[in-house]
């Protein structure tokens, strides 16, 4: 393999990939795409793809049917794409296929009522997607190539100018070269902190050492976060070639990715990505020709989350017990095996064959002044559009929410949006406005985090969602520093006390104080971040946590403890319904008069009020 | 605190020829001792102290080592799993939109907690991180079935697919 | 040199020196708990927070590298409130019966709560299920107590055994062994290690004080006692005297007030010890036997030996250990020439070791049909029960061992420190091999803290190549070459505890600022080495008492009779069941 070679596939595989490769000028060929990204898998859409394989056989049609990765919108998946008309087809399902091989495939009418609504104009054509309020102020860096190409293929990411980066890197520039563009572009890493990723990359090339290591963080486990997943399984090469660049760049032959064992079409995607890869001689010995040799090997999570912390992962590659280590030495200087080793997540990774393609300036022209480029989002919680979306830095929270996200369901109100995980914070409404960069998410109290964007309406409770959070990272505490084993386990304790209507006020104060002395004494990013999600929400609605102290009431109606089902009398027509619903047994009545609850014995469940057909139920 | 499993080892003379001859190409592997674990877990389903002496003496390293390996991640089982395995998400986005519920009624029709197995060895229940189907949640899976957008008074029906 | 600033005080400390380092250097000290030098640098108990100017968050001293320029405030108000939260929030999950714990007034969370007047109950909560471990003779694991700072796991790493260490993770994380087993079901070797570097109770000793409580006060026992020669290097800390103090006077004086019927010295055992190993060694060397001879005083080493390279049986000496001879002569040549029953004869040994209380029930350690030793002290138990007493021992006249099982020489005593055994075999040997008096006694290749030590002696006209290691993370090192045929010693030594028995894991305990600051196994082995010096004889041979056994009762070292009684067998362990 050369760059002559690599130049013939390209143009092989372009010609292959028909309507996908032009986008102006849709060829003739018709194609179908089906998702096969996670969220649409689990809707079964293997099934759907062997459905329209299997009827494109039986009618001879001359019609490729391609698995793709994450198209994004995987609140309306399985979802299904034909080209070349690009009609974008929404939870699908097994059952539809037929008509569409029959009226669109053989027929060319677009089946109409299986379209994504959005794509259906006013005068019955078909927008493209691209015109939708989901994708318009969308800019695909990371996941360009999400949903076009079959990430099993690598001549279909050979097409789009695959491992056209890593030629130029080893034909055209020099190590620091490529460094200097990484750093010129402003990237910064898009695994939580937003460190500087040239800076990385210079400082690992800098370090004293024979042999180095680059490696990739996959371990992407914030819950509702799954912007590595995607891109992982969507379009595994652009990991590949970007950390062969960064190999190059810092002086290593040896590159680990540290994938989550609970993704695994991601991890079985990267394998065959590795293996085709090998197979072009684009990893390995002697890399397009040159002296530059390079290989990467797959390590696989064991249910961790604390071993997405850099150190931790380390320790985690070495097959220990994944416990952070402390800072300094950076890995940079003493990393995995003790060695130099470069250490960025997928979605940094993702953004830089483009960058040395298109060059600094192009990178840097996207975002803010400090923060460059796009981010991933993964859209969760009480939004209509949950799935994956890329924006520009400086995006606000309100055109994702509700411009590309779709707003809030069932006419609710929007709360707040949680990002980080949990390590991040709740954004109440009044800043919705924010326009989103790792700056300004620090400054009101949360953080980018790796990408999680979990929307809140009026009935969530912020502090059961504080309280969510904090169990969450108590979990996963890895329970070496005391901050952090005990530190988290007591301010998780005084927060039940909050939900449970047992809290004081110097409780509160109390909590706020923990939340300060961990922040500052714990020993790595997850114990010093979590206490997060409990002061931001202290912060923005300490009026909800003094309900619950002071008034014994939970706002929104959702800790149980301090809810109180009560039965009407003059509603109540004594149907008995109710008491032979509850399962503890604490209503009590005869026939025809009214019943009432037993508070003491009553669990909340709330099965009573379910029941009862006349409205005689409610919750206080 | 102590970890014994209940139910008595029964692996097999394969089994263990199956894993020391894996463990044979993985110990000259620099830092492979998790990956070893995850190829015992792999033949046996589970990891118990037979088997992780096996791990311990072919690596070299202390059973309490190796020990503490398994007891860090959560995907490392001491106990069998049950022939059905039923995970329940809890992530974030499951979680507000009612998950929470799903385990408790899961957990009242089977009669046993999330991470045991029932006594008939059928199911077993795991209270699981995200599993990306955030679209379609709450989700329960059953071995590779996913369940999306279910209620507590779903959860019968779908258990009740699962028969033999 | 690297210069910084700790409180306003300047301060240059050599380059990659930590800021705990630095602040030692500027006369500051910085508490620490999880922190062993070079053992456990891990920064988890973060009580040795300290500010950096510019740094986001505040880091620990104990494992942050000093930087030109770099200001460091180890006194602010607000390091001194984070460290005691952090001390309350270890206290939120201690069991703190502190009045009844075997460390209280010497638990080092003691000591600093104190020092930064915590609120015991500040923080409440759950609390870490625990259970006592009682599994075995020699040690009690109460993790209630234990504050999770993994000193226990890394010298236990340290002596290549692991059979403990951290399992489960977050607020479940506890200290264990394998699936929860009681220590007796692991292959611990008994060293007691872990206990020396425990800063609370969470370890201690099996204690037998009770026992020998028991037999004083019984009419009908002959009740015996002896102390290992590094106990009386070793006890005087109890008691307030600088490390390394020899106290053996008045160790004597108060052992006769404990109301002891004899107390007589392991020191002599010792020297019968090295009759019959160098007659071994002779013997393996004249007839081709098997080659090195190893040593077989250290029980923790023999223990290890069992579970780990069983394949060595042969090769480890057949002798008793010291404290097994002893009691083994006690009941035997004792009881006949003073005509006392064995059976109430009550042996108590006084150790420097934990492993003693294991060793003295293995099988074959019972040469008169009852147990040779019949309760085993730790130097720490010996200082509890003569403080109970009321003893106040610094007023204590020197006292002189009973006879006849008191006399010893130079050579025994010196066998509580790394290379003794090596030292006072060679003494001897030579003199065997060659028929002629040695000028110089002092083998001083052989001695010294290094791990591992080795030495070429020409005696009458062969070379002997001999290696000395302590610390099982040295031993093993020995024992692999040994293995592999890689090793061509005639005669090695093995000590299972680092420095030898001066260090054994039933001696004082130090904190871990003392163990930082003193090298207190140099100048308790030092102790040991001047009592030599200052002795007329300093030749196990030369000892008129062992001559006389020899003479009168055993017949020759290495007779049938003297194996019968001073030999022992070992066998193959299983490392789990």
């Amino acid at each position: 393999m050369d760059v002559k070679k690599l130049e013939q596939i390209k143009a092989r595989a372009l010609k292959n990939m028909g309507p996908r490769a032009v986008e102006t000028d849709y060829g003739k060929e018709r194609t179908v795409l089906v998702c096969g990204g996670t969220g649409c898998t689990s809707g079964h859409s293997r099934k759907i793809l062997e459905e329209f394989k299997r009827r494109v056989a039986e009618e001879k049609l001359d019609v490729k049917v391609i698995m793709t990765g994450c198209f994004g919108l995987c609140a309306l998946g399985p979802i299904v794409v034909v080209y070349p008309e690009g009609a974008f087809y929404a939870q699908m399902t097994e059952d539809h296929v037929a008509e569409v091989v029959e009226e669109h495939l053989k027929k060319g009418n677009v089946v109409k009522h299986l379209l994504y609504k959005e794509t259906v104009s006013e005068d019955g054509g078909i927008k493209p997607l691209g015109e939708t309020n989901f994708y318009k102020k969308q800019h695909r860096v990371a996941l360009r190539n999400c949903g076009r190409i079959n990430p099993e293929n690598i001549e279909e990411y050979i097409a789009f100018d695959g491992y056209k980066a890593l030629a130029k890197a080893l034909t055209e520039m020099s190590g620091e070269e490529v460094i200097g563009v990484i750093k010129a572009s402003g990237l910064r890493g898009r695994g939580g902190a937003g460190f500087p990723t040239g800076l990385k990359w210079e400082f690992t090339k800098k370090a004293a050492g024979d042999k180095k290591f680059v490696a990739c963080n996959a371990d992407e486990g914030d819950p509702g976060a799954f912007m590595d997943r995607s891109v992982l399984e969507g379009d595994p090469h652009a990991v590949i070639e970007a950390m062969a660049i960064a190999a190059y760049a810092v002086g290593s032959d040896q590159g680990y990715v540290y994938v989550r064992a609970e993704y695994p079409i991601a991890v079985e995607r990267l394998k065959i990505a590795i293996g085709q890869a090998r197979e072009y001689g684009l990893l390995g010995k002697n890399i397009l020709g040159t002296d530059f040799c390079f290989d990467i090997d797959i390590r696989l999570g064991a249910g961790a989350f604390v071993c997405g912390e850099e150190t931790a992962l380390m320790t985690s590659i070495e097959g220990k017990r994944g416990e952070p280590r402390p800072r300094p030495p950076f890995p940079a200087n003493k990393g995995l095996f003790g060695k130099p080793t470069l250490l960025n997540n997928v979605e940094t990774y993702a953004n830089v064959a483009q960058i040395i393609l298109n060059g600094a300036d192009w990178f840097a022209s996207m975002g803010t002044e400090k923060s460059k480029g796009t981010k991933v989002f993964a859209l969760g919680g009480k939004i209509a559009h949950t799935g994956l979306v890329e924006v520009p830095m400086g995006t606000t929270l309100r055109e994702i929410i509700y411009e590309i996200g779709g707003g809030i369901p069932d006419g609710k109100a929007f709360k707040a949006a949680q990002t980080g995980g949990p390590s991040g914070g709740c954004i109440p409404a009044s800043l919705i406005d924010t326009k989103i960069d790792y700056d300004s998410l620090t400054a009101i109290g949360s953080m980018m985090g790796s990408g999680g964007l979990i929307v809140m309406n009026e009935d969530n409770c912020m502090v059961d969602i504080a309280k969510f959070f904090l169990e969450f990272t108590v979990d996963e505490s890895c329970g070496k520093c005391t901050p952090c084993r005990i530190g988290t386990k007591r301010l998780l304790e005084m927060l039940t006390k909050v939900t449970e209507g047992k809290a004081t006020e110097e409780d509160l104060d109390k909590m706020e104080e923990l939340c300060h002395y961990i922040k500052a004494n714990a020993l790595c990013g997850l114990g010093q971040t979590a206490p997060n999600p409990v002061l931001s929400t202290l912060r923005y609605f300490r009026s909800e946590y003094e309900a619950h102290v002071k008034e014994k009431r939970c706002p929104a109606g959702v800790c149980k403890k301090l809810l109180r089902y009560e039965i009407d009398k003059e509603k109540c027509i004594g149907c008995t319904a109710c008491a032979r619903q509850c399962p503890v047994g604490a209503i009590t009545g005869t026939l025809k008069n009214p019943h009432e609850i037993d508070q003491n014995k009553c669990i909340k469940c709330g099965a009573c009020q379910e029941k009862c057909k006349f409205g005689a139920i409610s919750k206080k | 605190m102590s970890k014994k499993c209940t139910v008595p080892f029964s692996g097999t003379k394969e089994q263990e020829s199956e894993l020391r001859s894996a463990l044979s190409l993985l110990k000259n592997k620099e830092g492979a001792l998790m990956e070893a674990l995850q190829t015992a877990q792999g033949i046996y389903g589970y990891l118990p102290k037979e088997v992780q002496e096996i791990v311990a003496e072919e690596f070299g390293v202390s059973l309490a080592e190796v020990y503490g390996v398994a007891t860090f991640y959560s995907q490392f089982s001491l106990m069998p799993k049950g022939k059905y395995k039923i995970g329940v998400c809890l992530g974030t986005a499951c979680y507000v939109k009612g998950s929470g519920d799903v385990l408790a009624q899961v957990e009242k029709l089977l009669g046993v907690s999330a991470g045991e197995v029932t006594p008939d060895g059928r199911f077993s229940i795991d209270a699981t991180r995200c599993i990306g189907c955030c679209g379609l949640a709450p989700v329960m899976t059953v071995n590779d079935d996913v369940y999306g957008r279910i209620t507590a008074d779903g959860v019968a029906a779908i258990l009740a697919k699962y028969k033999d | 040199m690297v210069n910084l600033k700790i409180n306003g005080i300047d301060v240059s400390v050599p380059e990659g020196s930590t800021i705990l380092e630095a602040a030692r250097a500027a006369g500051i000290r910085i508490p620490t708990l999880c922190y062993m030098k070079e053992i456990n640098a891990i920064g988890a108990c973060r009580i040795c927070m300290v500010e950096v100017k510019g740094a986001r968050s505040m880091v620990a001293a104990c494992v942050y590298p000093v930087a030109e320029g770099m200001e460091v405030t180890t006194d602010s108000d607000k390091v001194i409130a984070a460290r005691k939260t952090t001390l309350e929030l270890i206290l939120s999950d201690h069991n703190r019966s502190c009045l009844s714990c075997s460390r209280n007034l010497n638990c080092e969370l003691q000591a600093l709560s104190k020092e930064y007047g915590c609120d015991a109950t500040r923080f409440s909560g759950a609390v870490t299920e625990t259970e006592k471990d009682l599994s075995t003779d020699y040690l009690v694991r109460d993790n209630s107590k234990c504050i999770l700072c993994r000193r226990c796991v890394a010298a236990c790493k340290a002596q290549e055994v692991s059979v403990i260490g951290a399992v489960n993770r977050g607020f479940s994380t506890q200290i264990a062994c394998a699936f929860g087993e009681d220590l007796a079901h692991s292959p611990c070797v008994a060293c007691g290690q872990c206990i020396n570097v425990c800063p609370t109770g969470a370890l201690h000793e099996k204690e037998e004080i009770d026992d020998v409580k028991a037999a004083l006060a019984d009419p009908e026992k002959v009740v015996i006692v002896a102390c290992a020669p590094a106990v009386r290097a070793g006890i005087g800390e109890e008691f307030g005297y600088p490390v390394g103090t020899n106290v053996e006077g008045k160790l004597v004086t108060a052992l006769k007030r404990l109301g002891f019927d004899k107390v007589f010295d392991v020191n002599f055992a010792a020297d019968m010890t090295i009759m019959e190993e160098a007659t071994e060694l002779i013997e393996r060397i004249e007839e081709g036997g098997k080659l090195p001879l190893i040593t077989s005083c250290s029980p923790g080493w023999i223990r290890y030996m069992e579970f780990y390279y069983p394949e060595l049986i042969g090769n480890v000496s057949s002798c008793k250990s010291p404290q097994q001879m002893f009691g083994a002569l006690v009941k035997t040549y004792y009881a006949e020439k003073n005509d006392i029953d064995p059976k109430n004869i009550f042996v108590v040994s006084i150790m420097p070791c934990v492993a003693k209380k294991f060793e003295k029930t293995r099988d074959y350690e019972n040469a008169s049909g009852y147990p040779d030793i019949d309760a085993s002290l730790t130097t720490r138990e010996l200082a509890k029960l003569i403080k109970e007493k009321g003893i106040m021992f610094n007023l204590l006249p020197d006292g002189q061992m009973d006879n006849p099982m008191g006399e010893f020489s130079g050579a025994g005593v010196i066998f509580g420190a790394t290379g003794g055994v090596m030292e006072a075999a060679l003494r001897t040997a030579v003199e065997k091999i060659t028929g002629e008096t040695i000028g110089k006694l002092d083998f001083t290749e052989v001695r010294g803290t290094a791990g591992i030590k080795e030495a070429c002696y020409a005696v009458g006209g062969m070379n002997v190549k001999v290696a000395v290691a302590s610390g099982l993370s040295n031993a093993k090192e020995l024992c692999e070459k040994i293995k592999k045929g890689e090793a061509d010693y005639q005669f090695v030594e093995i000590m299972c505890c680092p420095g030898g028995c001066v260090n054994g894991g039933g001696q004082p305990i130090l904190d871990t600022y003392t163990r930082r600051e003193v090298d207190y196994k140099a100048l308790r082995a030092k102790a040991l080495y001047d009592e030599d010096q200052a002795k007329t004889i300093r030749k196990s041979h030369e000892n008129p008492v062992v001559k006389d056994i020899y003479e009168h009762y055993l017949g020759k070292p290495g007779s049938h009779k003297a194996h019968e009684i001073l030999h022992t067998k070992y066998v193959k362990r299983k490392k789990y069941e």
